[in-house]
């Protein structure tokens, strides 16, 4: 079927501001808004940017806003939306051409909240040993991503472009809910900070936004949580 | 011809690629020299992140294991053309990988007693054949996604030099000696000519090459084809995986874990037809196997309604298990199919999945250039582009997973070894002269032809022809339409002439690649008259190991396509007829 798809194009090489094309593209209705994104890349305009990979949900390449909302292109069917399907660059970052962004900033504050597993002293000759229980324990936030949907879908960052955000949050709720890890009081330093976790104002944007299903909003309250804890009873050095 | 600027980096080693195998080279490179990862895709898009099930090594954590049967399991399944110094290496190697990987931090699904915890998966056997055994460590049903980030969180802790989107246009041979690689830069459009001790090149597989693949987009295979270009040999290439569950029409994956777990494969009758095939293994018998089980049921009319795919069935499993086992699947089933797995039968059919062929390597990841093996200094390769061979004929479920972390990490290792006593070679003064042609060429061109409808003619071609069944006169109808497709190549002309992210022209690019390696892997399938692993010759049916049991080379000279043979390496397990 022949569906409509309006883009908000935009390559400073070529013009200095923004603007919207719309496109008449053949596709069916369980097709992903990534085949109409190829379809109109492969038989109408190939100068189209995007960046996509997998194209079913899982490396994180093509989050955009998609009819007013931040989605994967490859995890939306036809068949739901709405036309004309609006598609523009996601939000808050700088746009570098048509739906590509510059994400140089989101992987910064992914990098200052320390994201590795800290360890100390001597590791075990076989694995170290964690219980299902524990596992279970931060297991929605190892699905993450990093497809930048949370923190562009975000009032908060969008106010302040300095604020860590909630993917670095989730990222960070990682490893400090691992009963493995020793970089707490190094992490907390970072959420801690006036561009940190408290910038957040429960609006659980993140979470309608995150396409892996993660509780995003639950995973930054209970890393708030931690850190009041701490804040009430500091604890022992190399503790949890 | 305008020629782009040329940036020139100098760096003892380059890695080309940032999935499991280049990541985890730059970890064990970087500890010891300058190091440079150049890669097309930001690294936690790579491909690695797609796997699945799992990844294989003889903990023994939950029932007795062992590493030789570990390695008779990968022989086996490989239909003895891996080469078993190889597999040997590898399958002792997995186990302390895997406990390194823990300490990195990966989330392995754990035992009651805070083991990892470990599932069946197809080919893998106890005490040499004799049952299926658990033996694959997992996250979930995304271990792919968990090794990808915990290598790149380490990566980050160890402050690894990235250049990411960053594509390889050559890589930059002198004097037999590998010295460094030419890539475009897609923000600036610029070529940047990275000078190297070392090169090792980890960019993956190849299966954007057919029409209904796992593979995402950008496996085009460009660190084989731009090394195939330069006169390197490419090692058995007829041998290209297709995974028998595929869902319907996408070919995104449904992991092999979904049999571990007890799913089970019907026909249009819904009989489970694996008993036919395979009374031992039933569903979990290599993929080679089920995926040719799967095109003959079809072929003879016991399809899903007699149509071209079979069903998955999940629906006898617990449904707390699906959840919490096997959730991504769930949810790409949910997504792309609006059926739910724990009520509904999955449509499936076999999907073009790996490339157990690639750029020879010996054990230590260096590149060997012929059939004695010899080592071209300098350039190392490492996982799917790569053949060691611990695939052979056919690759066990997650050992791709293995062989990246375990050669990955081999190669960097040596690369840090050789770099201090090596001497620089020194760069011809037209080192980038390649790249700008090829680049210039696509921007000049008028001639008209577009890169899509190529793509799309190459795909529908390699599927209908050069896929899981295959013969002499189908192959050759292959040779003719891909030979005609290179030539409308020479006339692709890219539209968007702006420097900035012009991902028309790297799809160009991307095009040659894979258009080249589509070429070499069907020369490569009608030289080989048998049928062994993946490679079924309806001609040749049955293996021949008097005359067939040797790896192929196929080398690029001028626009013919040569091919050679070298011996497999066969240490303890003499070769055998394949029943499961």
């Amino acid at each position: 079927m022949r569906v409509e798809v309006k883009i908000r194009r935009f390559n400073p090489e070529r013009r200095a501001k923004p603007y919207w094309a719309t496109y008449r593209v053949d596709v069916e209705l369980t097709d992903r808004v990534l085949d109409a994104l190829h379809a109109v890349k492969w038989h109408h305009d190939g100068s189209l940017a995007f960046r996509r990979s997998c194209a079913h949900g899982i490396c994180g390449s093509d989050a955009m806003l998609i009819n007013g909302k931040n989605r994967l292109a490859c995890k939306v069917l036809i068949r739901d939306l709405r036309q004309p399907i609006v598609i523009e660059p996601m939000r808050g970052f700088p746009v570098l051409k048509d739906l590509m962004v510059d994400m140089t900033g989101f992987f910064e504050k992914y990098r200052a909240i320390k994201p590795y597993l800290v360890t100390q002293g001597p590791l075990p000759a076989t694995e170290q040993l964690q219980s299902p229980a524990e596992r279970e324990r931060f297991d929605d936030t190892t699905k993450c991503i990093l497809c930048g949907a949370c923190t562009t879908s975000c009032p908060s960052f969008w106010a302040n472009t300095g604020y860590v955000g909630p993917a670095a949050i989730v990222q960070a709720h990682r490893f400090l809910f691992d009963s493995r890890d020793h970089g707490t009081d190094e992490r907390l330093a970072v959420l801690n900070d006036q561009s940190g976790v408290w910038r957040c104002r429960t609006i659980f944007n993140c979470t309608d936004a995150c396409p892996r299903g993660i509780e995003v909003t639950k995973a930054i309250g209970e890393v708030k949580k931690l850190l009041v804890k701490r804040s009430l009873s500091p604890p022992k050095p190399s503790s949890k | 011809m305008a020629l782009r600027p040329v940036v020139r980096h100098r760096y003892e080693a380059v890695i080309v690629g940032a999935g499991g195998a280049g990541l985890m080279a730059a970890l064990e490179a970087s500890k010891h020299c300058s190091v440079a990862v150049v890669s097309k895709l930001y690294p936690t898009r790579s491909h690695t992140g797609t796997a699945q099930g799992g990844i294989g090594a003889a903990l023994g954590n939950v029932e007795p294991d062992h590493w030789e049967w570990h390695a008779f399991d990968t022989v086996k399944g490989s239909d003895y053309l891996a080469d078993q110094d190889a597999v040997e290496f590898m399958c002792q190697e997995a186990i302390r990988t895997i406990y390194e990987l823990e300490h990195m931090g990966l989330p392995f699904n754990r035992t009651a007693d805070g083991k990892i915890d470990q599932r069946r998966f197809g080919g893998h056997t106890k005490d040499f054949g004799k049952g299926p055994v658990r033996r694959s460590c997992y996250a979930a049903d995304r271990t792919g996604h968990m090794i990808l980030q915990t290598l790149y969180q380490q990566c980050i802790k160890q402050q690894v030099t990235f250049f990411d989107e960053f594509h390889v246009l050559d890589v930059l041979i002198r004097d037999g000696r590998c010295c460094g690689i030419v890539a475009l830069c897609l923000a600036t459009g610029e070529l940047h000519l990275f000078h190297a001790k070392a090169v090792l090149l980890a960019t993956g597989g190849f299966g954007r090459m057919y029409q209904v693949t796992s593979n995402a987009h950008p496996m085009t295979g460009d660190g084989c084809a731009v090394a195939f270009r330069r006169g390197i040999p490419l090692e058995d290439l007829e041998f290209f995986q297709f995974h028998p569950t595929g869902i319907y029409k996408l070919g995104i994956l449904i992991t092999e874990g979904a049999r571990g777990e007890g799913g089970v494969l019907r026909n249009g009758s819904g009989e489970r037809f694996m008993e036919r095939y395979a009374p031992t293994l039933l569903d979990l018998a290599p993929r080679d196997l089920i995926s040719r089980a799967i095109y003959r049921e079809i072929r003879e009319g016991r399809g899903i309604e007699g149509r071209d795919y079979v069903h998955l069935d999940l629906t006898q499993l617990d449904p707390h298990l699906i959840e919490q086992k096997l959730p991504d699947i769930t949810d790409f089933v949910r997504t792309y199919l609006g059926l739910d797995p724990v009520r509904d039968r999955i449509p499936i059919q076999p999907t073009a999945h790996y490339a157990m062929g690639g750029i020879p390597t010996n054990l230590d990841a260096q590149v060997v250039v012929d059939e004695t093996n010899r080592v071209m200094p300098g350039l190392y390769a490492a996982g799917e582009c790569a053949c060691v061979s611990v695939h052979g004929a056919n690759r066990l479920g997650t050992n791709s997973l293995v062989d990246i972390v375990v050669f990955g990490r081999r190669g960097g290792g040596q690369i840090a070894q050789w770099v201090p006593h090596a001497e620089w070679v020194h760069l011809s003064d037209h080192a980038e002269d390649v790249a700008q042609e090829r680049v210039g060429r696509l921007m000049t061109n008028v001639g008209g032809e577009a890169g899509a409808r190529i793509r799309a003619e190459m795909q529908q071609v390699m599927m209908d022809q050069v896929s899981v069944f295959r013969t002499e006169g189908g192959l050759r109808d292959a040779l003719a339409k891909l030979a005609e497709l290179r030539v409308r190549y020479r006339r692709v002309d890219v539209r968007d002439q702006s420097l900035r992210f012009n991902t028309e022209l790297e799809e160009a690019l991307e095009l040659e690649d894979v258009l080249d390696l589509a070429w070499a892997t069907t020369v490569a399938a009608l030289g080989r008259r048998e049928s062994r692993g993946a490679h079924y010759r309806e001609d040749f049916p049955k293996r021949d190991d008097a005359q067939w049991l040797k790896h192929s080379l196929a080398y690029l000279q001028g626009e013919q396509i040569q091919l050679t043979t070298k011996p497999v390496t066969i240490t303890r397990f003499t070769p055998q007829d394949r029943v499961y």
